[in-house]
This record gives C-alpha cells, structure tokens and sequence, in this order.
C-alpha cells in the first residue's frame, strides 16, 4: 500500500507552549484516518502542519511524497483542506462560493460534478442563498464540496462534525465512506469518540503527544482489564458511591451506566453491598467490552 | 488569468453585496467634498455688521452703504451709544461693529484724515481677521475714489494686492484638491487593508493560502476593484467640484487623470503594506486612520504651509506620500501647469508605489506564522 502521509519526529512550539512533541505517523493511500482527543490536544496544529500552512519545528512532513515546508507550492494543488471553522465566503452564495474555489483550482463544477454530486445535491436546491444564511450541516456540505472541487489527492478534515446535528454528522460520515472509491485519502479529526469507529484508523492525541494509532478495534482489544458497567436510576449518587468504594481504580461516566475497573478484576458481592449500604438498590453489574473511550481514559491516567 | 479575473469576480460580489462598503467609497467622498466645499468656507459672505455713527453725515453714509453694498456684509442694526457694542456682540446678531468718530465728514475734508474703528469678535480669530481685511479693504478703496474725486490734496499710495490663480481667494481652490488627497488615500488604504485582514480574521484566508493561487494573484485580485472603483470616485469629485463650485481644472485633465491613477496605486499598495502588518480588523482601520488621517491633514500642506514648519516637521513630511500629490494637483488643477512641473513629485509618488508593493509581496505570509 502506498504512504501518503508521512510525519516523523514532528515537534511544534509556540512560545514557551509545546503544541506538539515527536510525533510518528503513517497514512495509507485510501484510508479514513481519524485523529480523536479533546480540545487544545494539538490536532488543528498538527493539520496546519500537514496542510503546509505551518513549517514544524522539528522533524520532517512527507505529504504524496512532497516536503510540506519545502515543496509547499507543488503541494497545494492536490490538498483539499476544510479548517475547523466554517471559512466560506458567507456574504457570496452557496454557487459563487464553489464556483469561486473551482476558478481558484483551475477547474471548473461541471468537470468534477461526478465527484461532488453525491453532497452537493442535497444544497443544489439553494443555490441562490447566502452562505452565511445556511444552517449548520448545509454549511457542512457545502463546505465538503468546496474542499473537493479539484478532486484533490489528499482530503483534510478539520473537527468537519462539530456542531453540526447528528442526523447530518451520520450522513456526513456515509460521505466520507463513498468518497473512498473515487481514491481520495482523507484525514479527519473529531472530539467525539463514538465517530472513531467509522475510521479505518485512529490516532489518539493528547496534549500534542500522539499516545497509539491503530484499527479502532484493536485499540478497543488493547484494554488490559475487565470492565464492568453499572446502572442504576440515580446516575450521580452511584458514581459517587462507586468511588467511594475502596476496590475501585477508575469510575467513569458513560452514556446510561458507569464504567468501572476494579483492583486485580475480581468482582465479588461486597461492591454490592457497598452499594446497598450507599443507599443503591437494584443496582445492575454487567461485564462489559472497552469502547475508544475507555482506553482513551486508560492511557491518559497512565500518563499523568 | 482566468484564476486571477476569478478572485477579482468574488471581490467586486464583496463590494456590491456590502452596502457599508458601498457607502465608504462612495458616499464619504462626496459628503466631504460638500461639507468642506460648503460649510468650512472661509470666504465671508453676508456677515452681519452694525454701525455706531456718532457724526452721521453724508460721508458715513456713503462709507456704510458702500460696505454693505460689497455683498460680504449686511447692515445688521445702527447703534446709538457705546455701551450697545458689547450687547450687539455678546447676541452674536453681529460679527463686527464699525465706529464712526464725531465729525468724521467735517475732518476728513478738513483735516485728511478721519477717525474710524472697526471692532471684531475675537473669540472667532479667523473669521475676525478676515472680516477686518475685507472691510479695510473696502474702506481703502473708498479712500481712494474718495481722494481721486480731487477733494483732497493728499494723494495716497495705496498697494493695489491681486491674487494669481485664485483672484477671489476661494475657499475650494484649497479645499477640492486637499479632498482629494485625504479622501483617496484614507479610502483606498481603508479598503484595501480591510478586506485582507477580514479574510484573515473570517478564516478565509486559510483556505486561500492552501491553494495554488500565488501572493500576487491575492493582491492584485484584491487592488484591482478598488482601483477601478476609486478611479471612478476621482471622476465623481471632479465633476461634483465642476458643477457645484464651479472650479475648472485649468491645466490637462488627462494628466490630471494619469497622476490620480498613480496615486490611487500608491495607496492601495499602501493598504496592502498595512494589511500585512496586521492580524485582525480593528488593526488595519487603526493604522489606516491614525497613521494616515492626522499626518496627512496636518503635514501634507493640505492645511497648514509646510514652508512654515520646523525642521524636524518638515522632514517627517517629506515622508509623506500626500503632500507630494497635492503639489501635483494643485498645479495642474489650478495653475494650469504641465509634466515639466510636476515631474519630480510623480517619481518620488512611483518611488513609493513600486516600495510599497515590493514590501507587501515581501511581507505576504504564504503560511499562518
């Protein structure tokens, strides 16, 4: 398979602020690759870096086998970039806007309609109105196509699905799927776990150190111990207890239950009882499979 | 080419679609040129005047209706005793008094001379300097028709002051071209750096840097609109001080045009320069205003004479690119002068031109950093 993205040894500083530090990474031509971690992680640096919008300052970026600091004009022919922000022009409409990035490119929207047809149909519709006058996941889209008019080689997402509706966020993700057959290697980042396990691979990235980038489900594999997942009606008061219990070693909240680990895996009827004496009755104990999440939390308390 | 008439395309959408844009380039231009041309004028025009005459004989009264026949005054009220001056001036109702001495006729003729005063309100130095040389002025040249009817033997050597080029010393001959001057370079500098910093700001900007479009396809794309539209903005204060004030332009209007074209370029490129030194906005309308207005009103010469400034001031000026067009434009507006003239302020104003530009492609940043 061929390398598309190359990073090695990345380091990145601003002022005293280290944004990223040794950063060692692949991407594969054809590959969803999703970069997951919470704010202020270093994501956005780290696709400026990719996007040859900054030069890092240590080790080297190979992007379609281009130097990103010094073949930076060859290179920005072939990257479709779509920043965090929404940074369409919002005072041009939804056609000026993406006929003004095809004149830009050198292309023209009928050349390349085929590649975007499949978004850009669901705004075509309001071609006449303001960008700017878009909702959230129309925004999204027209963004998207945008980014895509000069079919480029390399697609960079940056965080596309904040505040954009789920309904829409699931559709953008069946985008994302298709437009692999038309071999267009695509980098996304997000803050929302549940997004990791439709890449086909994801980096975890935590305060601009990249912990592990593997299949989604071998990370979830990589989860050392047992988990157990307990529900009950009073989510608060159980958390709360659960960490009072002194087996405990990490309790977390998650969707309806609570994630818990418990010293050595052994799981016997004191946490029950623990629970009763808390005042939590019917509490339900569950042995569970370790999501992105969990391991994700794992990894950075080893780290603390 | 098709790149770059693109990029000029979505400016032009820019423009058109903002109505504030719209407003700066074309509304403040000719709202100045009006308020300047109109309301800071200073000609003298129906000012009221009232008279204590303490002699009141025919000569007093050929003096008075002479002065208030000359247009620039009218006779607000007569006054009978001294102590009315200070209330007539304090109501504001007249900017002058003039006083006539007892027996004023009587000794004139008798004596050659005669004893007049003319009182003017301080508080304003301006226009009471102005009033008292028109109505010495009027006073002079009775004097001498007065003298020349041969009733007297004194003849009187009166300097006899004409003003070349501006005959009337109207306000406009100043004003049209010092608007000019300001308002191009703070419009067209405003402009420009607004509409990069706002790409900037909007996050624009970095979709543009990740694409193949080169640094001087982005400044060009963005000079070009304003350039034509600023041009057309020139053409609009031309004729709005052709048909309002009825000022000509007496030397060639297409050098005319030529040299405003060049000082168009130089502020745009100056607004370019600006734009790259600032991150948001508020930055660039900062510089733009402080940076530019103020220097430009008071040491391009618009104003204030810079002959009459400090050294050190007059160096500062020489910086300036403004005081450079208004030598130009004044003489080919006004004088009537050609090229020949006016060379050496085009090199230095293409000097600046080819400086500012070459700094701002320098300074573009092709990344974030």
């Amino acid at each position: 398979m061929k390398e598309v993205i190359r990073a090695s040894g990345i380091g990145k500083k601003f002022g005293e602020t280290q944004a990223l530090k040794d950063i060692f990474f692949e991407v594969n031509e054809g590959e969803i690759f999703g970069f997951i971690g919470p704010d202020g992680a270093g994501k956005t640096t780290l696709f400026r870096i990719i996007t040859t919008l900054l030069n890092p300052d240590e080790g080297e970026m190979t992007v379609l086998g281009l130097n990103t600091a010094g073949d930076f004009r060859e290179l920005r022919k072939c990257i479709g970039y779509m920043p965090g922000r929404f940074s369409l022009y919002q005072d041009l409409s939804v056609e000026e806007n993406l006929n003004f990035y095809a004149t830009v490119f050198g292309t023209t929207v009928r050349e390349n309609y085929a590649l975007i047809s499949d978004i850009y149909s669901h705004i075509e519709p309001f071609r006449k109105r303001l960008a700017g006058k878009l909702s959230g996941g129309m925004k999204q889209k027209l963004a998207l196509s945008c980014a895509l008019i000069h079919k480029p080689k390399l697609l960079v997402l940056d965080e596309p699905t904040t505040g954009v509706d789920a309904v829409s966020r699931a559709e953008f993700w069946e985008m994302l799927k298709k437009l692999r057959q038309h071999d267009i290697t695509i980098v996304v980042s997000t803050p929302y776990m549940d997004e990791a396990m439709r890449c086909d691979r994801v980096a975890l990235i935590q305060k601009g150190q990249l912990m592990l980038a593997d299949r989604p489900q071998k990370i979830r594999e990589g989860f050392g111990r047992k988990l157990f997942a307990v529900r009950a009606p009073q989510k608060y008061r159980l958390l709360e207890a659960l960490r009072k219990y002194p087996l405990t070693e990490t309790a977390y909240p998650f969707g309806d239950s609570v994630h818990v680990t418990i010293r050595n895996n052994i799981f016997d009827a004191s946490l029950n009882e623990h629970l009763v004496r808390s005042g939590i009755e019917n509490a339900s104990i569950t042995e569970s499979e370790a999501g992105i999440e969990d391991r994700f939390l794992e990894l950075m308390k080893n780290r603390i | 080419m098709k790149r770059f008439l693109g990029f000029v395309k979505k400016e032009f959408l820019h423009i058109f679609r903002d109505f504030r844009t719209l407003i700066i380039l074309f509304g403040i231009p000719t709202a100045q040129i009006l308020i300047f041309g109109f309301v800071v004028s200073t000609d003298i025009k129906d000012a009221g005047v009232a008279f204590l005459d303490l002699s009141n004989d025919d000569v007093t009264q050929k003096i008075s209706d002479k002065i208030c026949s000359s247009g620039f005054f009218r006779r607000e009220e007569d006054l009978h005793s001294y102590n009315d001056i200070d209330l007539v001036m304090k109501k504001g109702k007249a900017r002058a008094v003039i006083v006539f001495g007892e027996n004023f006729g009587r000794s004139l003729t008798g004596q050659g001379k005669a004893s007049m005063i003319i009182i003017t309100d301080g508080s304003e130095p301006n226009t009471a300097t102005l009033i008292t040389n028109y109505a010495t002025a009027i006073v002079t040249d009775f004097n001498r028709e007065y003298t020349g009817s041969g009733l007297s033997g004194a003849v009187l050597l009166q300097p006899e002051v004409r003003m070349f080029y501006n005959p009337g010393l109207k306000g406009h001959y100043m004003f049209v071209p010092g608007v000019i001057t300001l308002i191009m370079i703070l419009i067209c500098a405003l402009m420009t750096s607004i509409t990069i910093t706002r790409e900037k700001e909007f996050g624009t900007m970095e979709v543009l840097l990740v694409s193949p479009l080169k640094p001087m396809q982005i400044i060009l794309g963005k000079v070009t609109p304003y350039f034509l539209l600023s041009f057309i903005n020139v053409i609009m204060i031309l004729l709005l001080s052709y048909f309002v004030f009825d000022l000509p332009v007496k030397g060639s209007l297409a050098l005319l045009l030529a040299e405003s074209m060049l000082y168009i370029l130089m502020s745009l490129s100056l607004g370019i320069l600006i734009s790259t030194v600032s991150r948001t906005m508020q930055q660039a309308i900062f510089i733009s205003f402080l940076g530019l207005m103020l220097p430009t009103i008071l040491l391009s010469g618009f104003i204030f004479p810079i002959e009459n400034m400090p050294k050190v001031y007059d160096v500062v000026a020489s910086i300036m690119p403004p005081r450079y067009f208004i030598v130009i434009i004044k003489n080919i507006m006004i004088k009537g002068t050609g090229f020949g003239f006016v060379w050496k302020e085009t090199l230095i104003l293409t000097l600046m031109t080819v400086l500012f530009i070459g700094l701002s492609v320098r300074n573009f940043k092709v990344r974030l950093e």
